[in-house]
C-alpha cells in the first residue's frame, strides 16, 4: 500500500506538470484589463495538481495518511487476478471493436465472462450470445438511431438496414 | 397561490402517458439498482444516460429522477438481507436492520424502511416545493461574479466538510477542472490541451466518459474485488397481518422520521455532505434522543426509520441547488445536471422562468415517483429480494457491455470508449489509495461554467478581481467559501496546534 501510494502520487505529478506545460501553449499570464489568459485557467488548476502532489508526498514522508502508514499488499493475488482479467478481457473486447463491431465483441466478451468466470450454463451463456446482439441492435440502430461500429462486418448489415429503414 | 396553480400544471405533465410511464418504470428500475449490492443512484444514473436519448428531455430528466428514488429506496434492501450496503447511502441502514434480520424480523426492518423513505421523500418534496421558487427568483438577479462564487462554494464544502485526505480532495478537484478544460478556450476560441493533437481531444471529454468511466467501470472492478467470499441472506416472512403490525409500530416513530426528514434534507442541499452524511447524522440524533438508546444496533426500528427517512430526504435536496443555482447537491445530480446541459436546458434560475414545464413536471413527477416507489416496493419485497439472489457475473457483463456502448453514444467516437476504459482502471486504482473521486466528477460537470463565469466577471471589471467581493451577496459567499477552504488548515496553524495541545 506504501508503495502504490507513492507511485501514484509521482505519476500524478508527472501527468501535472505534463498538463502544465501543455496548457502553457496559449497565454497563462494576466491580460491587461481582460483578466487570465487562454491557458491561465489550466495552467494554474494543474499547479494546483502538482502543488497536491507534493502535499500526499510529503504526508507519505511523514506516514500521515492512511494508504502511507498501512503496510498491508495493495492488491493480494487474488484481487490481481480477478481484477486483472476483468480489465484485460474490457481492453480486448474495446479492441476488438475497431475489428469485427460491437455486434460480436459484446457478445464474444460477455460469454467469456459468463462461461469462465461465472460458471454459468453454456444454454444460458448462448441465449445471451444470440439475444445481445438483437437487443443492442433494436435498441441503438432502430429506436435511437445511433449506428454503433461495426468493423469490416459491416457488410452483413446492409440487409437489415434495407429492412428497417 | 401560485405555485399550487403551476404544480397543478406540472401533474398534467407528470401524467402525460409516457412520463407516468417513465416514473414507474423508472422507480422499479432504481429499486433494482439500489437492491444490487455496490450499485447506487449515481451509478444507476450515468450509466443509463445515455439510453434516454429515446425520449424528450423532460421525459429523460423525470426517468433519471425516477430512478434517483427508486435506488434510495432499493439501496435498504440488500443492507437488510444482505448486510451489506446496497449504497454507500445506507450504511446507516445495516446497523439496525441488520440485526432486524437476524431476529427473524427481516420484513419489518423492509417495510419500516420502505414507509421512512415516502415520509422522507415526501416531507422533502414538500419543502422543495416551497423553497425553491423563492430561492430562484432571488438567484435571478446573479450575475457572473455570483455564479462564480456559488461554485467555489460547492468546491469548498468539499474541502471544509468532506472529511476526506485534504491534498487529495483539493487534486480530484483541480483534475476534474482541468479535464473539463480540454477541448478549445471558451474566450478566444483556439483549440487547447489537445494532448498528442489527438483529434479525439478536440471535441473535449464529456462528463459522462468520466462519470461513466468512475461509476460504471471503476465501481464494477472496485465491486469485483471486494465482494469475494460468500455472504449470508436472511429470511424473510411477509404477510398482511405482519405489515399491519409492522405498520403500527413504526406510527409510533413518527417524531423520529420528521426528525431525518428535515436533517436529510438541509444537510442533502451541500454538495459535500448529502445522502451518506445526512443518514448517519440521523441515525446518531435518533440514538440520542431515544429513552432506549442502547438498545440502538441490536435492531431499533428507529435505528432504520432515522437513516432511510433522511436519505431519502437528502436526495431530493440535492435537487434544489441543481435546479435553482445550477449548482449539484451531489454526484447524482451532477450528472443530471451535466445530462441537462447535453439536452440544451441551461441550468440555473432561468430555468424557472424560461422553461416553467420543465421544472414543474419534474417536481411533479417526484411526488409521483415516491409514491409509486413505495407501493412497488412493499408490493415486491419477495421480487427484490430475488435480485440478491442473482450472479453478479451475469450482471456485470451486461453492465460492462452498458458502460461501453453508453460511452459510445453521445460523441459517436471510439476515442471516448477508451479514455472511458482508462478512467475506469485509474479511478478504481485511486479509490483503494483513498482519493475522493466525487468532486472531480462534480468538477468536470462545473468546470466549463466555472471558467466562463469567471473571465466573465473579469472581463467586466476590465480585470479587478475585487468584482468578486464588491458585489455583496457574491462577496458574503466568497468569503464564507474562504473559510471553508480554509478550515482544514486551522490545526496546523500555531494557534490551533496549541490549542490541541492542551
Amino acid at each position: 500500500m506504501r508503495l502504490a501510494e507513492l507511485i501514484m502520487a509521482l505519476v500524478m505529478a508527472v501527468f501535472s506538470a505534463y498538463l502544465m506545460w501543455k496548457s502553457a501553449e496559449l497565454p497563462i499570464g494576466w491580460i491587461r484589463d481582460a483578466g487570465p489568459g487562454g491557458g491561465a485557467f489550466p495552467f494554474w488548476l494543474a499547479t494546483g495538481m502538482l502543488i497536491c502532489c507534493a502535499a500526499i508526498l510529503y504526508n507519505w514522508v511523514r506516514r500521515r495518511s492512511p494508504p502511507s502508514q498501512s503496510e498491508d499488499v495493495f492488491m493480494d493475488r487474488e484481487s490481481v487476478q480477478l481484477v486483472g482479467v476483468v480489465a484485460v478481457a474490457l481492453t480486448l473486447m474495446i479492441g476488438a471493436i475497431h475489428f469485427i463491431g460491437v455486434y460480436f465483441s459484446l457478445p464474444i466478451f460477455m460469454a467469456f465472462y459468463m462461461r469462465f468466470l461465472g460458471r454459468h450454463s453454456w444454454r444460458l451463456v448462448s441465449g445471451f450470445l444470440i439475444l445481445t446482439p438483437i437487443v443492442t441492435f433494436l435498441f441503438f440502430e432502430i429506436a435511437l438511431q445511433k449506428t454503433l461500429p461495426k468493423g469490416f462486418t459491416e457488410p452483413l448489415f446492409y440487409p437489415l438496414y434495407d429492412f428497417f429503414m | 397561490m401560485d405555485i399550487i396553480h403551476l404544480l397543478a400544471n406540472g401533474f398534467l405533465i407528470a401524467f402525460e402517458p409516457l412520463n407516468l410511464g417513465l416514473v414507474i418504470f423508472g422507480a422499479g428500475v432504481g429499486l433494482f439498482i439500489g437492491a444490487m449490492p455496490g450499485l447506487g443512484s449515481v451509478n444507476g444514473v450515468a450509466i443509463l444516460l445515455p439510453l434516454t436519448f429515446l425520449v424528450p428531455p423532460t421525459s429523460a430528466v423525470i426517468f433519471l429522477g425516477a430512478i434517483y428514488y427508486g435506488a434510495m429506496y432499493g439501496g435498504a434492501i440488500s443492507s437488510i438481507m444482505l448486510g451489506i450496503p446496497g449504497a454507500s447511502t445506507a450504511v446507516a441502514t445495516t446497523f439496525d436492520g441488520r440485526p432486524m434480520a437476524m431476529q427473524g424480523k427481516a420484513d419489518h426492518a423492509l417495510i419500516a424502511a420502505a414507509v421512512a423513505s415516502f415520509v422522507g421523500g415526501t416531507i422533502s418534496i414538500i419543502l422543495f416545493t416551497a423553497f425553491a421558487p423563492p430561492l430562484a427568483e432571488t438567484a435571478l438577479a446573479f450575475g457572473p461574479p455570483e455564479e462564480f462564487a456559488l461554485m467555489l462554494l460547492a468546491f469548498a464544502t468539499f474541502v471544509g466538510l468532506g472529511g476526506d485526505d485534504i491534498p487529495k480532495t483539493f487534486f480530484s478537484i483541480f483534475v476534474g477542472l482541468v479535464l473539463s478544460a480540454v477541448g478549445f478556450d471558451v474566450v478566444s476560441g483556439e483549440p487547447r490541451l489537445v494532448f498528442f493533437d489527438i483529434s479525439g481531444f478536440s471535441h473535449g471529454i464529456n462528463f459522462l466518459v468520466l462519470a461513466i468511466g468512475i461509476y460504471g467501470i471503476g465501481e464494477m472492478l472496485w465491486t469485483i474485488d471486494v465482494s469475494r467470499g460468500s455472504v449470508n441472506m436472511s429470511k424473510a416472512t411477509v404477510s398482511v397481518a405482519r405489515t399491519m403490525e409492522a405498520l403500527k409500530r413504526i406510527m409510533k416513530s413518527w417524531k423520529t422520521m420528521v426528525m431525518g426528514s428535515f436533517l436529510g434534507y438541509f444537510v442533502g442541499i451541500l454538495p459535500a455532505a448529502g445522502a451518506t452524511p445526512g443518514s448517519l447524522m440521523a441515525y446518531g440524533i435518533a440514538k440520542s434522543m431515544a429513552k432506549d438508546g442502547k438498545s440502538f444496533g441490536k435492531g431499533n426500528i428507529d435505528g432504520v426509520l432515522a437513516p432511510e427517512s433522511a436519505n431519502n430526504a437528502a436526495s431530493t435536496g440535492s435537487m434544489l441547488p441543481m435546479l435553482t443555482l445550477g449548482i449539484p447537491g451531489s454526484p447524482t445530480t451532477a450528472i443530471l445536471l451535466g445530462g441537462m446541459v447535453m439536452w440544451g436546458l441551461e441550468p440555473g434560475p432561468l430555468l424557472f422562468v424560461n422553461h416553467t414545464e420543465f421544472v414543474w413536471g419534474l417536481i411533479a413527477s417526484l411526488y409521483a415517483a415516491n409514491f409509486f416507489a413505495v407501493i412497488i416496493n412493499i408490493l415486491f419485497i419477495p421480487a427484490f429480494i430475488a435480485v440478491l439472489k442473482l450472479p453478479f457475473t451475469i450482471l456485470a457483463p451486461i453492465i460492462f457491455g452498458l458502460c461501453v456502448v453508453g460511452g459510445y453514444v453521445p460523441t459517436q467516437d471510439m476515442h471516448d470508449v477508451w479514455l472511458m476504459l482508462i478512467f475506469g482502471i485509474v479511478g478504481y486504482l485511486m479509490r483503494k489509495l483513498d482519493y475522493p473521486l466525487a468532486p472531480a466528477v462534480l468538477a468536470i460537470v462545473l468546470g466549463p461554467i466555472a471558467e466562463r463565469s469567471m473571465r466573465q466577471s473579469l472581463l467586466g471589471s476590465h480585470g479587478d478581481v475585487m468584482t468578486f467581493f464588491d458585489r455583496p451577496i457574491s462577496g458574503v459567499i466568497m468569503v464564507a467559501a474562504i473559510i471553508l477552504i480554509l478550515m482544514p488548515l486551522r490545526k496546523h496553524l500555531p494557534f490551533g496546534r496549541k490549542k490541541a495541545a492542551i
